[in-house]
């Protein structure tokens, strides 16, 4: 199974202020752990949200909204995604993994990636392909 | 709670055992004593850490247990066999040092311990069945009953198997080294063969009722991963690796709505994993960038990546994909390599030039009783317009698959040559 692990963003890491030197050693040594444990999927460290931006949504509008945002605990500094068999064995990479703000307190988030088999059962042939449309249909739209 | 603590225990065993045992094995030179010092280590783990809590660092915590026990059981002398004294005086000896320093000696030896542990897993003395069986226990970190479930054998034939490969390797008292100069490539073909056979045995099971197992798939793949960061150098460990992230990509895509097997031309190609498809790709280009020319796992990563590269069916470059088959039928030649080859020339230049191939192929003994042989055959028969020998070629196929799901796609397209015309010919 996957898991996407989310690095939530804070202060610094919207302000731009990049890891120092020691952290980015740590991360690059903990990045190849998880490589070479061949869990590793992707992983990439994201912007700051002032060079990002949000497509609201309101009935048939869209609406653009510019970076930055100011609700920082919501917003991500990074990412990765890996692929375990449990997920222990995703919290337990996770807690393996460096402080990503040695100077404060943060969260790293791990959630479940969806996949057809995770329905089991549940996911009737209608229902199968039903959803094998929809993908068609968001692919066509690509 | 204790279920609670399990599970955390299980995930740190499935993270460290490989690291673990090799590193054992390094130490007392006994693959057989190794694990099961570490079995010691993890049975100590799951008495203790429900009431302790998981400690900070788990793996260590495993290795010291590991190692007291060690020098327990070589003081006690109570399985001092004779092949044990002499390490047993070394490994007390190995005590005095200052334990920071075995430890920082330890971690600079992890890679190469594993590597040894992958080499003496896939030794040449063992069957080829108790290679894979040692390979996903000592390096997957599988139990016997996991391994047991996913060959679909009796778990006391797994337990019997893995044993007796660990006496036979004792025995035979095959050193835990890395093989060197004309050894080495031997041995890691043979290396890359058991995670290749165990990757198909998930991808297209040979028995059975489900037409893939994926969490083989995902094994073997991780494995291969793993090894591909411990000989970097190597292409054809990089060839496997991108053969297999190609191949999983299309896992999801490859059953349908129930079940049945869906044909890589009529998969759905949105629903590939386009993840894999980039690892694939990226690893495939490693392989092409050490230089050389391509291996035969390389080869057939290449012809995969022609087909995840081809964002629609038309757009296969077929003419390639029927080069890169002839390359491969030249470094190894097989009637199976010989086979696909025909279906590639059949797709590129139609299907007689395949059929021609194929029928050069209708002599072979190996593949008498190969389904696919009558499949293709079926196939390049109806696109030609000859039905009646297609349906026989077809149900003829459908008669030699031991795989129920496939047998049923087999037979429902013998019915069809008897309803509907020829589909056009693609080429």
């Amino acid at each position: 199974m996957r898991f996407m692990i989310l690095v939530k963003a804070n202060k610094d890491s919207e302000a731009g202020v990049l890891p120092g030197e020691a952290l980015l050693t740590e991360m690059g040594k903990y990045n190849e752990e998880l490589a070479k444990a061949g869990v590793l999927l992707a992983g990439e460290g994201l912007q700051p949200s002032s060079k990002g931006a949000r497509v609201r949504f309101s009935g048939a509008r869209r609406t653009v909204i510019d970076g930055p945002f100011t609700e920082t605990k919501e917003l991500l500094a990074g990412f990765w995604l890996i692929q375990v068999k449990s997920l222990e064995e995703a919290i337990e990479w996770v807690k393996r993994s460096p402080n990503p703000f040695p100077g404060e307190e943060s969260e790293i988030e791990i959630r479940q990636v969806f996949e057809a088999e995770d329905f089991g059962p549940e996911l009737t042939p209608e229902l199968r392909e039903q959803e094998r449309r929809l993908r068609e249909q968001v692919a066509a739209k690509r | 709670m204790a279920s609670d603590a399990h599970r955390a225990i299980d995930a740190v065993w499935r993270i460290e055992s490989a690291k673990l045992i090799a590193g054992l094995a390094r130490m007392v030179r006994d693959v057989g004593l190794a694990e099961d010092l570490a079995q010691d280590a993890l049975v100590a783990a799951l008495e203790r850490w429900p009431e302790s809590g998981v400690p900070d660092n788990p793996g260590a915590w495993l290795m010291a247990t590991a190692k007291h026990r060690a020098i327990d059981l070589l003081r006690r002398g109570a399985r001092l066999e004779h092949k044990h004294e002499e390490l047993g005086r070394d490994l007390l000896a190995r005590q005095q040092l200052a334990v920071p320093e075995l430890d920082a000696a330890l971690d600079d030896h992890v890679g190469d311990d594993l590597l040894r542990l992958v080499f003496i897993a896939c030794h040449p003395v063992l069957s080829t069945e108790a290679r894979v069986a040692l390979t996903l226990r000592l390096l997957g970190g599988l139990t016997t009953d996991e391994i047991a479930r996913a060959f679909l054998v009796p778990e006391p034939t797994v337990a019997q198997r893995i044993v007796r490969a660990k006496r036979t390797l004792a025995e035979a008292r095959v050193p835990f080294e890395v093989p060197r100069g004309a050894e080495f490539a031997a041995r890691l073909s043979s290396v890359l063969e058991v995670l290749y056979l165990v990757f198909n045995e998930g991808y297209s099971a040979t028995s059975g009722q489900d037409w893939m197992r994926p969490a083989l798939c995902e094994d073997a793949l991780r494995l291969g991963r793993i090894l591909a960061e411990l000989v970097p150098r190597e292409p054809e460990v990089h060839g496997l690796v991108a053969l297999m992230e190609i191949q999983a990509s299309r896992l999801r895509a490859r059953s349908g709505p129930s079940g049945e097997p869906v044909l890589l031309l009529d998969q759905d190609r949105a629903r590939w994993d386009h993840v894999l498809v980039g690892r694939g790709l990226a690893a495939l280009a490693r392989a092409e960038r050490l230089g050389g020319a391509l291996g035969p796992y390389a080869l057939q990563a290449a012809i995969a990546a022609c087909h995840a590269r081809a964002r629609k069916p038309a757009e296969t470059d077929w003419a390639r994909i029927a080069a890169l088959y002839d390359a491969l039928a030249q470094l190894a030649p097989s009637p199976v390599v010989e086979l696909n080859r025909a279906v590639a020339v059949a797709m590129a230049f139609g299907p007689a030039a395949g059929l021609e191939i194929v029928d050069a192929l209708q002599a072979e003994p190996s593949l008498a009783a190969y389904h696919l042989l009558p499949s293709v055959r079926g196939e390049l028969l109806a696109r030609l317009g000859r039905r009646d020998e297609a349906r026989a070629e077809l149900e003829r196929a459908a008669a030699l698959t031991r795989n129920a799901r496939e047998r049923d796609l087999l037979l429902a397209r013998a019915a069809a040559c008897a309803r509907e015309p020829a589909p056009p010919d693609p080429a």
